[in-house]
């Protein structure tokens, strides 16, 4: 595979976080590193499961696979192969590979001299992925709280844990979640417009810059983030956004049991009007 | 900064600590699944609140039981209407009952005149005599909802003469009318539907009308569906009700991926459905024929508490779910009562149109 001009001068030797030299080199285009061999043996042996799961499962509709957690009767043992245990053995294949993944990152960002945001940014989704998977399974008391492998069987397992909460929209860190992510498309898009608008002048005139960028924002809301300001803005909105997912799922069960507007009792009942 | 400003962030992250200190539980929890594994179908319930509701849902001590013979109660006394089967031993038993379990505090007077116990005079005893052929219509006709376990009176007056948990009509605080905003029933936190912001009085559309829930259409792309996001609430509203009444929540009955569905629902819900037909049949044909008594009586007899015996709209304080569960997914917590006082049984005079299962 050809290389492009340029790229030769970032492939740098060296940085890794462990092995040393060891695979510390490209596949064509692709870097590979300790963490790319680790990545790619979780994420076969992973999807090697899922698919001997399916082939069990009585579907290869691939709406309809399921690779179910185990009973809640296993608690936090391990469980039979095909009671659950292949489930187990995709959860931690799967937190393998994005471990590794995140930390390949990280590698690479210290080849290129960067700063730690990508992996930092990646870490919270596999921050909201454990906390589904194993915190609040670990504070339940059973691995079969957390959530099964499959495209319907996944959705059907939100529906009803956000039911057995009553009525989910009052869990407050649920609305901090919402909030953030309705934010992170309101930004994005006001950005991306923005962007697409300064690049694409009227015919015959030239592409603007930062400056009408900020001069339209000001004009229009008073207050412009600025170009920097703005990706820092968008990630952290988007990081909160995981957060607070992560935060909302981890309080339904071992923090509260019941409804979730019943939490809002210390709210009706503050001595102020009450 | 400014002083004022530091020192208002350090009182609102105070507050903020207090608020995730002191308002949440904490694990461990107990949970059930009821469900294939992985669907979420289940209960889960904080064990260290579980005690006290046990506790607060224990039988009362039984009067000793009493062998049936001797003369007919019919015969025996005047007046007795609905218990004539009973050895009048056995109506002894059963008026002691009732009064440990109605009105304890009160005695035999809440109902009778002392210088005339065969006399109907004070209305209570009217009601009472109506309460008896409703235990005896519950235990007979619905058994789909109270299984063989059956009711009593206490299993709803737990020694209180009016039950503690009753509802009447309620439209809402006085607003203004014509032109300006409606709220529709709804948008004030209401303890009925477990301080959600859901319609408040979802029990006048479904326990006193006989308004069915219709919300979920079977059909792709639904024509012919009048049902509307008010709907959808009212029903919210009561199914609230149900989860608050009997600490449950929706997946106890429900597969929240189709509500409607039967086929995908668990077994209890069919018993909640004849519930809320037992209810109407509770309100429509024994409660609300009352109403002329407590309308002439507004705060009860001279000798019993002081409370309102009717709503602000004048209507009958009427039974939902919590009337009987208190907070239990099985009254008292699924023992029978009723197997200790058989005289309940025996009641064959109901006089009551017959019950609507549709």
């Amino acid at each position: 595979m050809a290389m492009l001009s340029f790229e030769r001068k970032y492939r740098v030797r060296g940085g890794t976080l462990i092995g040393g030299d060891l695979f510390d080199f490209w596949v064509g285009p692709f870097y590979v590193g300790f963490f790319g061999v680790t990545t790619i043996f979780c994420t076969l042996v992973g999807t090697l499961m899922i698919f001997y799961g399916a082939a069990i499962g009585g579907t290869w509709n691939p709406w309809t696979i399921n690779i179910a957690p185990p009973d809640l009767k296993y608690g936090l043992g391990l469980a039979p192969l095909k009671d659950g245990g292949i489930w187990q053995i995709v959860t931690v294949c799967a937190l393998g590979a994005f471990v590794s993944w995140a930390l390949r990152q990280a590698e690479i960002a210290r080849k290129l001299g960067m700063g730690y945001h990508i992996p930092v940014a990646y870490s919270m989704a596999i921050f909201a992925y454990f906390t589904l998977v194993v915190i609040r399974p670990v504070l339940m008391g059973a691995w079969g709280h957390g959530f099964p492998y499959g495209i319907l069987s996944h959705l059907d397992w939100v529906s009803n844990t956000g039911y057995q909460y009553l009525h989910f929209h009052y869990n407050p860190a649920h609305m901090l979640a919402v909030t953030f992510f309705f934010t992170t498309t309101l930004a994005l898009s006001l950005h991306g417009a923005l962007v697409l608008s300064a690049i694409n002048p009227a015919p015959g005139t030239d592409v603007k810059t930062a400056e009408h960028e900020n001069t339209f924002f000001r004009d229009t809301i008073g207050y412009s983030i600025g170009t920097l300001g703005i990706h820092r803005l968008g990630l952290f909105l988007a990081l909160s956004a995981g957060f607070w997912s992560a935060v909302c799922i981890v309080i339904s069960g071992p923090f509260w049991t019941h409804g979730w507007p019943q939490w809002w009792s210390w709210w009706l009942n503050l001595p102020i009007w009450s | 900064m400014s002083f004022s400003l530091k020192l208002g962030a350090v009182l609102a992250g105070l507050l903020g600590l207090a608020v995730i200190l002191f308002t949440f539980e904490r694990p461990p929890v107990e949970t059930v699944q009821t469900g294939f594994r992985g669907v979420a179908l289940g209960n889960i319930a904080n064990p260290r609140l579980q005690p006290a509701l046990a506790a607060a849902n224990q039988l009362p001590p039984m009067i000793p039981r009493v062998p049936s013979v001797g003369p007919r109660a019919g015969q025996a006394y005047r007046n007795v209407q609905v218990l004539g089967e009973l050895g009048v031993a056995e109506f002894a038993r059963t008026m002691a009952a009732m009064t440990a379990w109605v009105s304890p505090e009160q005695g035999c007077n809440y109902c009778h005149n002392p210088a005339n116990m065969a006399s109907d005079e004070i209305y209570t005893k009217v009601v009472a005599r109506r309460m008896l052929q409703m235990v005896a219509r519950i235990n007979a006709e619905w058994k789909p909802h109270v299984l063989e376990t059956g009711v009593t009176c206490y299993t709803c007056h737990r020694g209180n003469p009016v039950p503690l948990n009753v509802w009447s009509e309620n439209t809402g605080p006085m607003r203004g009318e014509g032109f300006s905003a409606s709220s529709n029933g709804q948008n004030l936190a209401s303890p009925v539907v477990g301080d959600s912001s859901l319609p408040y009085d979802p029990f006048s559309r479904y326990l006193d009308q006989a308004v069915n829930i219709r919300v979920q259409t079977p059909d792709p792309l639904p024509a012919g569906n009048s049902q509307g996001i008010k709907d959808a609430e009212f029903t919210y509203g009561l199914m609230m009700h149900f989860s608050q009444a009997l600490g449950v929540n929706c997946t106890t009955c429900h597969n929240s991926r189709a509500f409607s569905a039967w086929d995908q629902s668990a077994p209890q819900r069919t018993n909640a459905w004849h519930g809320i037909r037992m209810v109407r049949d509770i309100n429509h044909n024994f409660i609300d024929p009352l109403q002329p008594l407590w309308a002439a009586n507004p705060n009860g007899p001279p000798g019993g508490p002081q409370r309102a015996r009717l709503g602000p709209h004048e209507d009958p304080l009427k039974v939902n779910c919590t009337t009987c569960h208190q907070g239990v997914n099985k009254p008292l917590n699924g023992v029978s009562m009723l197997r200790d006082y058989p005289e309940l049984g025996r009641i064959t005079n109901i006089d009551a149109p017959p019950p609507i299962r549709q």
